[in-house]
């Protein structure tokens, strides 16, 4: 598992406040025992209501970078939504703000959700519609961003940062490292070791 | 003086991550068929063992036909993700509460059977791969919602990687008009605040209002915590609390429960614990609400007008217009059910507003008890016999129309009634099907009006 200092590629800018997992991912492709083949699915009704929807535009395929607007992933903890975005090759999200649930999935994925202010983001949506070839670099590291002309701050929570600088984010090695430590917290809760 | 969330919070707190996120330690581990399967197949592919099994239980529930349990399912994809999760449990020793075919089991949402069984107890840190397991904050635990990835973090080492949250106090104070249920008080609060107002917080509700609400009403308001974006909301625990919780099968048993309350019951938060935000809501101003767009705080009173501000793209999917009403709002189908709104005194409430009355002919409607132990409940009391002599179809336990996951689901342009969590575009199984959200009382009122109406007008006379 690689630390990631940034991700580099072209954007595919994507308007819209509070899209949900069921908007990303529809329930009927969560009925299986394995991710596999969820790329396939992706916004699947809004691709077949909108034959303009972004992800059917062949001037954004290959983007790794997508730009989101508010409330970006809210609703159910499906893992499918961002399993589904990894899977077609989304290497960060950027957006104005993530549900926490969603943020969190995708993080374990190594897809970095960084924020951003709401102009700024518009300003890279606006600017991605125009230049779609235009080549983004979000750096983990510094917390920037930049993209043509355009640079400007994106957020990573503290902890997710540091956990995609020291490769950690997929934290299940590391919550193993001290089981001691675990047992020894379950014995002191009156609920594990008994009234 | 802290919070309950910093209490709990800290009692499970293993140490700092390198990463600077906290490591917490999980009490009650709850498992589903859908977000489970590629979890147990990483523990297999790491050689990782469930280290708590006991700590772990597991249940089916979306992809279940709620017209027939009988195995094996006709949906075979339903019955292949129902084997799995069944050999899975075999395998790495958790309880498995199975679909059986008599109905005499503890099976149900996986939301309903945790606090039925004295699972869900003050004080404990809960994680399931559902969104809903907010629901189990209303007996002051700290109940997260997880992805996949997550649910093998807590398989294999009982423990979750996490940045901490903030607390926003929200108190309800007064009474609730006759027709108006905690249904409406979460929507309200959630129009209020909006569906990313909660993000990075825990919601601690409390207040009159909430206080005397019984333990069915708080899982309603706690189950909505995240569509308001917070990823967990509680209630301090009380005696209403402890009442519930006693003599139930997995509760701590004689001296043992005496002492379990002595405990929970220093967990409430202190009456000067800091928040982060607190923000107050006035219980006689909440009317019976419906959602009248595409996600839950797109609400309003039933006897109020749609905003001129109103949201475009919401409006033109919904078919609704600015200035317009949802009230009268012809209706193709009614469910009632889900771990919203799917335990007794929901159906109670609902088969209080049905009586003797009729299922509007163009309605299809449906009851589904939110567990096994909810639907014999319910047929002891009647309550079958009053939704079938009425038109409605009464059905097995599961999370059916809730979600696209199984066989109940809209067709078309179709507008639901739905005492679930989610109007969501496509939630229903259908694409361009339509959800209004509402109280189990307000969809019994829709079904036998066929549109949809204000529930006072169905309601006898109840003294103030």
């Amino acid at each position: 598992m690689p630390s990631i200092t940034s991700v580099s590629g072209r954007g595919l800018p994507l308007r819209g406040d509070d899209l949900d997992t069921d908007r990303i991912m529809p329930a009927r492709f969560l009925k299986a025992v394995t991710f596999e083949g969820l790329e396939r699915h992706v916004f699947e009704d809004d691709r077949q209501a909108n034959p303009a929807h972004p992800f059917n535009d062949a001037r954004y395929a290959g983007a790794r970078i997508l730009i989101v607007n508010r409330n970006f992933g809210c609703g159910s903890s499906r893992e499918h939504a961002p399993q589904g975005l990894a899977r077609l090759g989304i290497r960060a999200v950027v957006g104005e703000s993530f549900s926490e649930i969603f943020l969190g999935n995708a993080s374990v994925l190594g897809v970095p959700c960084f924020t951003a202010d709401r102009t700024a983001v518009e300003q890279l949506q606006s600017l991605i519609e125009r230049a779609p070839d235009t080549e983004i670099e979000a750096r983990v590291d510094t917390c920037t961003l930049t993209a043509g002309p355009l640079r400007m701050e994106a957020r990573l929570l503290p902890g997710a940062r540091d956990a995609f600088l020291m490769d950690r984010w997929n934290p299940t090695a590391m919550l193993l490292d001290d089981f001691g430590a675990v047992e020894r917290v379950a014995k002191s809760l009156p609920y594990v070791s008994g009234f | 003086m802290p919070t309950l969330f910093h209490k709990v919070w800290n009692a499970h707190k293993v140490r700092t991550l390198p990463s600077g996120q906290a490591q917490l330690f999980i009490g009650l581990h709850l498992v589903h068929e859908v977000t489970s399967p590629q979890a147990f197949d990483m523990l297999r592919q790491h050689g990782w063992r469930v280290r708590f099994p006991d700590r772990t239980f597991a249940t089916v529930d979306h992809i279940l036909p709620t017209t027939t349990m009988a195995r094996p399912f006709l949906d075979v994809t339903a019955e292949e993700m129902t084997t799995a999760l069944e050999r899975n449990c075999r395998e790495f020793g958790i309880p498995l509460f199975a679909p059986g075919g008599d109905g005499a089991g503890d099976q149900g949402i996986v939301h309903v059977i945790g606090p039925e069984l004295g699972l869900t107890q003050p004080g404990m840190t809960i994680a399931c791969g559902d969104s809903h397991t907010s629901t189990h904050g209303a007996f002051g635990a700290i109940a997260l919602g997880i992805g996949t990835s997550q649910v093998r973090d807590v398989l294999a080492s009982q423990c979750l990687a996490l940045d901490p949250l903030k607390v926003r106090r929200i108190d309800v104070n007064g009474r609730l008009r006759p027709g108006v249920y905690a249904k409406d008080v979460i929507l309200t609060i959630i129009r209020r605040l909006g569906v990313n107002g909660g993000v990075g917080y825990a919601y601690e509700y409390g207040g009159s209002t909430i206080d005397g609400m019984t333990l069915d009403e708080r899982m309603t308001v706690c189950n909505m915590s995240i569509e308001g974006g917070a990823r967990a909301g509680y209630i301090n625990p009380d005696e209403t609390t402890f009442a519930f919780l006693k003599g139930r099968r997995f509760a701590p048993q004689g001296t043992q429960f005496d002492r379990a309350v002595a405990w929970w019951r220093q967990l409430a938060s202190d009456p000067d614990a800091p928040y982060d935000d607190r923000v107050t809501l006035d219980a006689p101003s909440i009317e019976p609400t419906v959602t009248w767009g595409i996600n839950p705080g797109q609400s309003i009173g039933i006897r109020e007008a749609i905003a001129p501000t109103a949201d475009e793209e919401a409006l033109s999917f919904m078919g609704f217009e600015r200035g317009g009403r949802v009230a009268g709002t012809r209706i193709d189908v009614a469910f009632i059910g889900s771990c919203t709104n799917g335990r007794l005194s929901d159906l109670e409430e609902a088969a209080r507003v049905v009586g003797g009355r009729r299922v509007a002919s163009h309605v299809k409607a449906l009851v589904v008890p939110g567990s096994q132990a909810v639907r014999r409940a319910a047929e002891a009391r009647g309550l079958d016999r009053v939704f079938t002599k009425a038109g409605f179809e009464w059905r097995g336990a599961g999370c059916s129309m809730c979600l696209a996951m199984n066989p109940d689901r809209l067709e078309g342009r179709q507008i639901c009634a739905s005492s679930s969590n989610r109007n969501f575009k496509g939630r229903q199984g259908s694409p361009t099907g339509r959800t209004l959200l509402m109280s189990p009382a307000m969809v019994a009122a829709a079904a036998v009006a066929g549109e949809v109406v204000d529930v006072r007008e169905m309601l006898d006379e109840v003294p103030a």
